[in-house]
């Protein structure tokens, strides 16, 4: 018992210093299958938003208790799927609760195989930050950003497949 | 394995357009409507009469002695509307003597999201003890009117010469999540404000929220 309880210290321990949110942009935290990288916006926005790297990142704002933004994964992850090769990124920003990572975040990915990059969005200042991504969004989600190189594109909406194509055609032509 | 799954969204898929189908043209409206819709500030709010948790239709005329409100759209099952069920309380608690009392109305329709149906609108407001009316928008029609998006969604109205203006949109607080952690009482502030005879100096603020299920 005494072991048991020395194992479960050290193991809250460990969890305590996990890397600081803002290195995680210059020191990827290894996958673990147990987590995700967890960013602030900042952090967010240097990584993703202002790459002027030729890719065409697609944002999107979810979470695993949002509904409408479950549905629409498959088409993100069929788009990360087809496109891949032709520089798209899809990246599934969560806003779940920082304390669902391992018990909501992670079995959720792992049950749908989701094959698309996930980070958690964790950044409290929500009045700061959302104006951000653009003054259109009430914060609401599901909501998706396309970017390419410096060009944004938003949308406060659910995505189809095909919604998806046609705005990646627009902004890639 | 990778087969089933697939299966099995599609089967969501199949299902989910069923219920946007039988739940009418109204979802693709509101999602994909632009942010101008609904109220800006300085606009008159329209009254409403909804059926509240104790089965009795609340509107904003019956309270005769109030100098305004604090009409929060919020739900059962959102959870930062859960996360924000104490606050909401708490402001209740505030600013109803000061004659600012809460009126939350709940847009969501429980075909889309079944656990907010009236029946567990009640169970939820008995369990927290809501002291304020947790109202049903029956035809999803109040909250598209206001131009609400989320939930919660806060509209703070002051009494101006019979009509009720729109002094403040948004949100609660800084911080959704941790109540503990709130730096800036955005609407706390704003009726503070409007008690002072003074203009409201924060009049929008943004939070993240669950869309609106219609």
């Amino acid at each position: 018992m005494l072991l048991f309880s020395i194992i479960l210290v050290a193991w809250s321990c460990k969890e305590k210093t996990e890397p600081a949110i803002s290195e995680a942009i210059e020191k990827p935290i290894i996958e673990e299958p147990s987590s995700i990288p967890i960013y602030d916006f900042e952090s967010l926005e240097d990584g993703y938003f202002n790459k002027e790297d030729g890719s065409t990142y697609v944002i999107n704002f979810w979470a695993t208790w949002c509904k409408p933004c479950v549905k629409e994964l498959p088409a993100f992850e069929k788009l990360n799927e087809n496109y891949k090769e032709q520089g798209i990124k899809v990246v599934l920003v969560s806003l779940d609760f920082p304390e669902k990572i391992k018990t909501g975040v992670v079995p959720f990915i792992e049950k749908h195989q989701l094959q698309s990059e996930v980070v958690l969005l964790d950044d409290p200042d929500a009045n700061t930050w959302i104006p951000k991504v653009s003054e259109a969004w009430s914060g609401a989600i599901p909501a998706t950003l396309i970017i390419k190189d410096g060009k944004k594109v938003f949308f406060e909406k659910s995505f189809t497949y095909e919604e998806l194509e046609t705005e990646i055609k627009a902004i890639t032509n | 394995m990778k087969r089933s799954i697939l299966k099995k969204w599609l089967v969501l898929e199949v299902v989910a357009l069923a219920i946007i189908v039988v739940g009418s043209f109204s979802f693709t409206n509101t999602s994909e409507a632009p942010a101008s819709d609904g109220y800006t500030i300085g606009d008159a709010a329209t009254d409403f009469n909804l059926k509240n948790v104790d089965g009795k239709m609340v509107s904003l005329s019956h309270y005769k002695d109030a100098k305004g409100f604090i009409v929060i759209f919020t739900c059962n099952t959102c959870p930062y509307a859960v996360a924000s069920e104490d606050r909401i309380i708490a402001l209740d608690k505030e600013f109803k003597s000061k004659g600012f009392p809460v009126i939350a109305i709940n847009p969501n329709n429980p075909e889309v999201q079944p656990d907010d149906t009236f029946e567990k609108m009640q169970q939820k407001a008995n369990e927290k003890g809501f002291t304020f009316p947790y109202l049903y928008d029956d035809s999803s029609s109040i909250y598209a009117e206001y131009g609400a998006k989320k939930t919660p969604h806060v509209y703070l109205l002051q009494k101006e010469k019979g009509k009720n203006i729109v002094k403040y949109i948004g949100a609660i607080d800084d911080n959704v999540r941790n109540g503990a952690a709130v730096k800036d009482r955005f609407l706390a502030n704003a009726v503070n404000e409007l008690l002072q005879g003074k203009e409201v100096t924060v009049k929008e603020t943004k939070a993240i929220g669950c869309s609106i299920k219609v």
